[in-house]
């Protein structure tokens, strides 16, 4: 219970647009270290900055939920498939220029899994 | 697994049959139970997964929304994007989270609440502020959205744990523990009718053995007696001493086969 009562905050890890979008909703927070509870991703960022960022959102105590591009999903698609906690809770969101793909969400693929479809 | 040898080591007595047959009682009912638990559950989940695919979809059609307000943003005021990021202080949307109770499972459910000020004011300043507020306000819709998402998958999570785990429990008392318990009063039981045989037998045994020392005193005082009476009779008179002498020892041959006879079958039922 206290567990979860300190997980206030979101994390995002995308594109810039989406991070944007988000950020004006007000999910940004920089801790007293300095530490941003999101992280752009473009066409120059080195897969391992997104596990190494995925890796810590993961592990910090005061997120409850992270949201992550879809496309940006499937790329560390093994990592988040490894993650079978409860908290924090992965959401994939669709980002401008990738349409939603109910397909490929982890989720959704338990949900299909369960139901032998 | 449920053979006939899996039985718990205990030693067949009645207390322990008691025992035994308590507890299968009582692996019964917790059974019972857990299998409501998880049907409970079940129904809860179908129910989740249900709301998950709907929402789902529905937040792939609010991102768009959210996304075609902020390139309206982008084409009135110009990229904010880095702005935006630099003016990131302390999170305004937050969440917390509640707990739901579902059959003894505590599930989480998010609820978003603002708190501070808004950070992003002054944005859009000179052109396209209402622009900005306007998506502000879209994104915080989507974001919503999201959390609600996100509190039905934490539950999704957690529900596919806890029916795991109930489902287990569950077949394990069907098939392991309430075999054994009644494996184990079969045992007991057998065991005590063969005491009570084996009992049975060993005082039949006794029975025969005092008998059988019974008769053999009777015949030795059967025979004293007659040898007894013979030599009084000797004794009384000299004369029919001699005919009584050749009929006494028939009539004492004769008298204790019959009283064995006749007291035999008294003694034995």
């Amino acid at each position: 219970m206290a567990q979860t009562q300190e997980r206030t905050f979101m994390a995002a890890i995308g594109d810039e647009d989406s991070i944007t979008g988000l950020l004006l909703a007000g999910i940004g927070h920089i801790d007293s270290h300095q530490k941003k509870n999101f992280l752009v991703v473009d066409a120059k960022t080195p897969l391992s900055a997104v596990e190494d960022a995925f890796q810590e959102f993961c592990k910090r105590k005061d997120i409850a939920i992270i949201l992550i591009n879809q496309h940006i999903a499937e790329e560390i698609r093994t990592l988040i498939d490894e993650h079978d906690q409860a908290f924090p809770t992965i959401l994939e969101i669709p980002s401008k220029d990738h349409p939603y793909d109910p397909e490929k969400d982890s989720v959704l693929k338990r949900v299909r899994r369960l139901f032998g479809e | 697994m449920s053979g006939a040898n899996n039985r718990l080591a205990v030693f067949p007595t009645r207390m322990t049959l008691s025992v035994m047959k308590q507890k299968l009682k009582g692996a019964q009912t917790g059974h019972s139970l857990l299998k409501r638990k998880s049907e409970a559950l079940t129904k809860r989940f179908r129910d989740i997964v249900r709301k998950i695919d709907d929402a789902k979809r529905l937040m792939g059609k609010v991102m768009q929304v959210a996304s075609f307000s902020l390139a309206e943003v982008t084409y009135i005021t110009g990229d904010i994007g880095y702005q935006v990021q630099e003016s990131v202080k302390n999170a305004q949307f937050r969440v917390r989270a509640k707990q739901e109770n579902v059959s003894g499972v505590m599930l989480p459910a998010f609820e978003s609440y603002q708190e501070g000020t808004n950070a992003n004011e002054l944005t859009g300043l000179g052109r396209g502020g209402q622009q900005v507020q306007k998506c502000k306000e879209t994104y915080i819709k989507a974001v919503e959205t999201l959390v609600e998402l996100a509190s039905l998958q934490t539950a999704f999570v957690i529900l596919d744990e806890v029916i795991k785990l109930t489902n287990r429990r569950v077949n394990a008392i069907e098939h392991i523990i309430i075999p054994r318990y009644e494996n184990t009063i079969k045992h007991i039981i057998s065991e005590l009718d063969e005491q009570d045989r084996e009992e049975f037998f060993r005082l039949k045994k006794v029975q025969g053995k005092k008998k059988e020392a019974a008769a053999r005193d009777t015949l030795e005082r059967e025979s004293r007696q007659a040898a007894e009476v013979a030599a009084a009779k000797a004794a009384g008179s000299n004369g029919e001493a001699v005919a009584a002498a050749v009929a006494d020892p028939t009539q004492a041959l004769e008298a204790p086969s019959d009283i064995l006879g006749g007291e035999d079958e008294d003694v034995i039922f």
